[in-house]
């Protein structure tokens, strides 16, 4: 059983989907359970196989038993194992999240929201573990589907959000398409292993400089790297909260794991660093991601916007990451990987907590939270303080080695950026914490104007907010042992 | 140059339909004018893999059987590659859920906005 | 010798397990109260144990996890941390009797909140105290910084606000922008973090960016309060004057002037320092902020603003002992801190004494107010003369000693400052004792006494002032063996 694994980490959440509308139609307050059940046991595989890959080294596994190149793999090694821990660990903790707020917001909806939860997290799952390039596209359809579908049924504008996605995220598959047609067409493969052997003995064909083109436009739309972010704040706000929890942590991350995969392991190191400029313009792009993102998160009076603008800024930071091309660099921007996910994962998290006791998510709902909700606050303050980058924090950490390996290369402007970033997330979570604290100059209190007094979030929500904060400082203090023992396995040689 | 334009006459269709597509989507203000320019962008691509699959001088992938049921001996260049044919399959089926998702999406705006053309709704969303 | 002990985490985390018991007693204001002391009293306890070990010349190590390749969450116990942990842990007690008393006469709110942040402030300066290496300096000195900033806005009006701003932007913005990089360079250039005596970062790089480098460790480290970073401080004066006392005479200002001091003395070494000429840069600029400090002194009314702004200067005296690069400069230089300490907050304790009883904020209005509260202004009047470095009281000895050592290292011009400096401290504070008690004013007919709990404490401190004179011994002894075992002899 263990060595089907990493199949079944994907297996369970799509059968486990279908079988939700059933027990919907039966009793509506099964789902809830039926769906961390999936999720439980997707997470158990996710570490089972995060144990044999450290263990053991990459695994292999055929799908049907068919051979690759002919048949579909799915390939596990280090990064993906990582990721996967990442992905259905992060999905279960919204999971759990997710019944009061799918309660409040989409009353009556819970059944098919469950389904499409699942399948959305399917798609993730499946991204990550595939080894084969279009077995990559379908997954990343089938979770991109299932994201336009969750965020349209947000609140008001939310259609009109999710329509400008699909439009935009589309046209990025379809060049992810494109690019694999374009491949296929020199190499005749589409198992990664494969191309990776083939694609540098033909590395001078026109065409495969095109793929790389390709690639490169479809996945960044995708992981909304600044210009191709417009999709992204409208998106994420509107939607309801449980979808952006979901969401928002994962679909980037996915997106940069995904370009790594590509650049790193399809078309090898020294073809991306050195025949292309191809991570100097990612260094560029990452750079003014970083700045874009801050500056405009500054702009911002709803909280949930300006937290998809501080996304749009951590992905800079990978991105500028990968794009310095030393080891120190990749080695933090695959850290910020794990830790940008559990980060966000935290901050929408008490997004939708707030939305829940506030019916709102602008910053102004925030007024006098830290007597209202002090332990949420608490974990709010942890995470900000991450995001900020104060050690023991995960997020010091990874900042660390981006600044490290920016300054070992010179990319002054990449280095000023993320300190520029980190003073302008002290303003923006500072102001967050100015308003929780409650200034009056009059000494008279206003109460949100419901009647009733607001209490702490209810266990189910507090405890994945809590799960996080904890996770933050763990990953933060034992960050050597995870770069260690995962993620120096994961550096390409440079 | 006709060399350029004529041998390759399969690329040069394809992106044309590809920036039809792009430009509907991009240029129409009328919300199902932009889902036909997707579609018509998808269709594209599957053209494109599909021109990729064919061979000159060769024929459908059907193994042909010698008269003791057994299957001949394959010579690859008589046949046209299945492989590009069966990854559309996968993606005719991506592009009609997308087309389901995209147009359940527009009855969400038709139903919340009353029109469909986009300077209509932005000028609603606006006031 | 080193040997490793757990004592110097067990210092720390006993205040941090302080801060969840204040918090779990919120309702029982009386058993909340008897936990700081008990906490206290511990931490002190813990630390003075450790001090027998460090005097006969060991020193005690705890490493923890590794944060960073090489560098790992550690502690170290020596001279130099042992005196600052010992100063704030004692001074912890006294402040917060004071505490006790302050916030009850005034019937403050929050106090649970104040208690429970002043613990964790206070395990974060002992944190930065046994810090052994950068990283964990850093750590340790930005949970200062957010610790500290409930503290300062405690009254959360919009004055409140305004100084909290100011302080997290100095703060933050000179830790993140300047002091953050400069520790990574200082990994990059040689590959440790680790506190040693011969300095690090032996030609680890090229002049100028070891220059560079410490240029941006000094812009840092905005705690200590070294102008153009210093204006923090006089806005923070809107916090309770037990905060004000504490941290900003003590443990916030003592942590930023603690730091420059590690990272002169155990980063760069003192004869880095000489060959790169840091020594004689880092005097002639707080040359600038001691004669500042203490002209900008002269002219505040406020008397919490004037004593915000000596302290300015007083800092320097303190960085000027680790620029002085000389054994009996440095010496001058670590005492100044208990010095100082002792006196500084011995003034606060009295402005707040005088603000609870009467309401009064300043100077120009206690006129006379001596003869109605004649224990508040002695204590006063014997803090001032500590400050100022009159003998019979403790602050004599650090002057000398600093006097001492610039002219052990030839350098006159930074002698004249100090006793130009030393006359403007007269100048801006025998006035108030002696208007306090010879003016007329016959405006205080109701005023007693300021209650109890806000008179022992600066009473007891004026005592240690005075005690420190005749026997600085346990100070001066480890003060002396911090600048003998960098600079042998």
């Amino acid at each position: 059983m263990k060595e089907h694994a990493p199949v079944l980490i994907v297996v369970f959440p799509i059968m486990f989907a279908f079988i939700t509308p059933l027990l919907g139609w039966i009793r509506k307050s099964l789902c809830y359970p039926w769906v961390i059940l999936a999720l439980s046991l997707s997470t158990i595989c996710s570490l089972i196989t995060l144990e044999e890959v450290m263990t053991g080294g990459v695994i292999h596994y055929y799908l049907g038993s068919w051979l690759p190149p002919w048949g579909i793999e799915y390939v596990v090694d280090h990064l993906n194992a990582m990721m996967l821990v990442i992905v259905s660990g992060a999905a279960l903790l919204v999971a759990i999240y997710s019944r009061r707020s799918i309660e409040a917001e989409l009353p009556g909806k819970m059944v098919y929201f469950y389904t499409i939860f699942l399948l959305q997290t399917t798609g993730f799952l499946g991204i990550v573990v595939t080894g084969d390039m279009f077995n990559l596209y379908v997954f990343l359809e089938i979770a991109s589907l299932a994201g336009y579908t969750l965020i349209a049924i947000g609140e008001d504008g939310a259609p009109l959000a999710s329509f400008r996605y699909i439009i935009m995220g589309t046209v990025g598959a379809c060049f992810y398409l494109l690019g694999v047609g374009y491949l296929y067409m020199v190499t005749g493969s589409l198992n990664m292993a494969d191309l990776a052997t083939i694609i540098p003995l033909i590395s001078d064909s026109k065409v495969v400089l095109t793929a790389f083109a390709f690639f490169m436009a479809g996945i960044a739309i995708k992981m909304a790297l600044f210009p191709l972010h417009v999709w992204l704040p409208d998106a994420y706000t509107r939607a309801p909260s449980t979808s952006s929890a979901l969401i928002a942590p994962l679909m980037t991350k996915i997106s940069v794991y995904v370009m790594i995969r590509i650049f790193f392991t399809v078309f090898n190191p020294s073809f991306t660093v050195d025949v292309l400029p191809a991570t100097d313009i990612l260094l560029w792009l990452g750079t003014i991601a970083i700045f874009g993102g801050a500056i405009m998160a500054l702009a911002q009076t709803d909280f949930k916007r300006m937290l998809c603008y501080i996304v749009v800024a951590e992905v800079g930071y990978m991105v500028g990451g990968i794009g310095v091309a030393n080891s120190i660099a990749m080695q933090g921007a695959v850290l910020h990987l794990l830790n940008d996910a559990v980060m966000t994962l935290g901050l929408f998290i008490v997004a939708g907590i707030v939305t829940y006791q506030m019916k709102g998510h602008l910053l102004s709902d925030f007024n006098a939270l830290f007597r209202k909700m002090p332990l949420t606050m608490v974990t709010f303050v942890v995470v900000a303080l991450s995001v900020i980058g104060v050690p023991p924090t995960c997020g010091f950490f990874s900042k660390w080695y981006l600044l490290q390996g920016g300054i070992m290369a010179g990319a002054w402007g990449f280095v000023v950026a993320l300190l520029l970033s980190s003073l302008i997330n002290i303003i923006l979570f500072f102001r967050i914490f100015e308003l929780g604290y409650v200034f009056q100059s009059d000494g008279s209190h206003h109460d949100h104007g419901h009647g009733g007094f607001i209490h702490e979030a209810p266990a189910s929500m507090l405890l994945p907010s809590v799960v996080v904060a904890l996770g933050i400082l763990a990953i933060g203090i034992y960050n050597q042992v995870i770069i260690n023992n995962i993620i120096t396995y994961v550096i390409p040689k440079f | 140059m006709i060399e350029l334009i004529a041998g390759k006459y399969n690329y040069w269709i394809y992106i044309i339909l590809m920036m039809i597509g792009f430009y509907a989507m991009i240029g129409k203000r009328n919300m199902v004018k932009k889902v036909i320019g997707m579609n018509i962008f998808q269709t594209s691509i599957i053209l494109f893999y599909i021109s990729i699959a064919f061979k000159k001088g060769a024929t459908l992938p059907i193994i042909r059987e010698t008269a003791d049921h057994v299957a001949a001996a394959v010579e690859v260049s008589q046949y046209i590659n299945p492989l590009p044919h069966v990854l559309m399959l996968t993606a005719i089926v991506v592009m009609v859920a997308t087309l389901g998702v995209a147009i359940a999406i527009l009855i969400l705006i038709y139903r919340r906005y009353g029109t469909l053309e986009e300077d209509e709704i932005l000028k609603k969303v606006k006031s | 010798m080193e040997t490793a002990s757990v004592k110097p985490v067990l210092a720390i985390a006993v205040s941090l397990f302080g801060t969840l018991l204040i918090v779990a007693f919120r309702k029982k204001p009386n058993i909340r109260e008897l936990c700081t002391f008990i906490i206290a009293f511990v931490k002190f306890g813990i630390i003075a144990s450790m001090l027998p070990a460090v005097l006969a010349g060991s020193r005690l190590r705890c490493d923890l996890v590794d944060l960073l390749p090489g560098v790992g969450l550690a502690f170290r116990v020596d001279s130099l941390g042992l005196l600052f942990a010992l100063v704030s842990s004692s001074l912890w007690i006294a402040t917060s009797l004071y505490s006790v008393g302050y916030m009850r006469s005034l019937k403050e709110h929050s106090q649970t909140r104040y208690y429970a942040f002043f613990a964790l402030a206070l395990s974060s300066a002992v944190g930065v105290a046994f810090a052994g290496n950068i990283l964990t300096l850093y750590l340790f000195y930005e949970m200062l910084s957010l610790s500290t900033y409930p503290l300062v806005t405690h009254h959360q009006d919009s004055e409140a606000r305004f100084a909290g701003r100011k302080y997290l932007t100095y703060l933050m913005g000179t830790s993140i922008g300047f002091f953050l990089p400069a520790v990574i360079l200082t990994y990059y250039f040689s590959g440790t973090l680790n506190f040693t005596e011969q300095g690090i970062l032996t030609g680890a790089a090229s002049d100028t960016m070891l220059t560079v480098v410490f240029i941006l460790y000094i812009l840092g480290i905005g705690k200590a309060a070294i102008m153009p970073i210093h204006a923090w401080l006089p806005s923070a004066m809107v916090a309770p004057t037990p905060v004000s006392s504490l941290l900003h005479a003590v443990a916030v200002v003592k942590v930023g002037v603690f730091s420059v001091l590690r990272i002169c003395l155990h980063v760069f070494g003192p004869y880095m320092m000489h060959d790169l000429s840091l020594n004689v840069f880092l005097l002639y600029f707080v040359s600038a902020t001691i004669l500042l400090g203490s002209l900008f002194a002269l002219k505040q009314d406020n008397l919490k603003a004037r004593l915000a702004y000596s302290t300015i200067s007083q800092l320097s005296y303190i960085v000027l002992g680790g620029g002085l690069a000389g054994i009996i400069g440095i010496t001058g230089g670590i005492l100044h801190i208990v010095m100082h300490a002792f006196g500084k907050i011995t003034l606060f304790f009295c402005a707040g004494a005088i603000m609870v009883n009467t309401g009064l904020k300043n100077i120009s209005e206690m006129r006379g107010i001596g003869r109605k509260m004649p224990v508040t202004m002695a204590a006063f009047f014997f803090g001032s003369l500590s400050i100022i470095g009159i003998p019979p009281l403790g602050g004599f000895w650090s002057k000398w000693y600093l006097a001492l050592g610039c002219i052990q290292v030839d350098q006159i011009p930074i002698l004249v400052v100090l006793l130009t400096s030393s006359l403007l401290n007269a100048a801006y504070f025998l006035p108030i004792s002696y208007n306090a008690f010879f003016a007329d004013q016959d405006r205080y007919s109701e005023v007693r006494e300021a209650p109890l709990l806000t008179v022992i404490p600066p009473v007891f401190t004026a005592l240690v002032s005075f005690l420190l004179f005749i026997y600085p011994g346990v100070f001066l002894d480890l003060a002396k063996m911090t600048a003998q075992a960098l600079l042998g002899g």
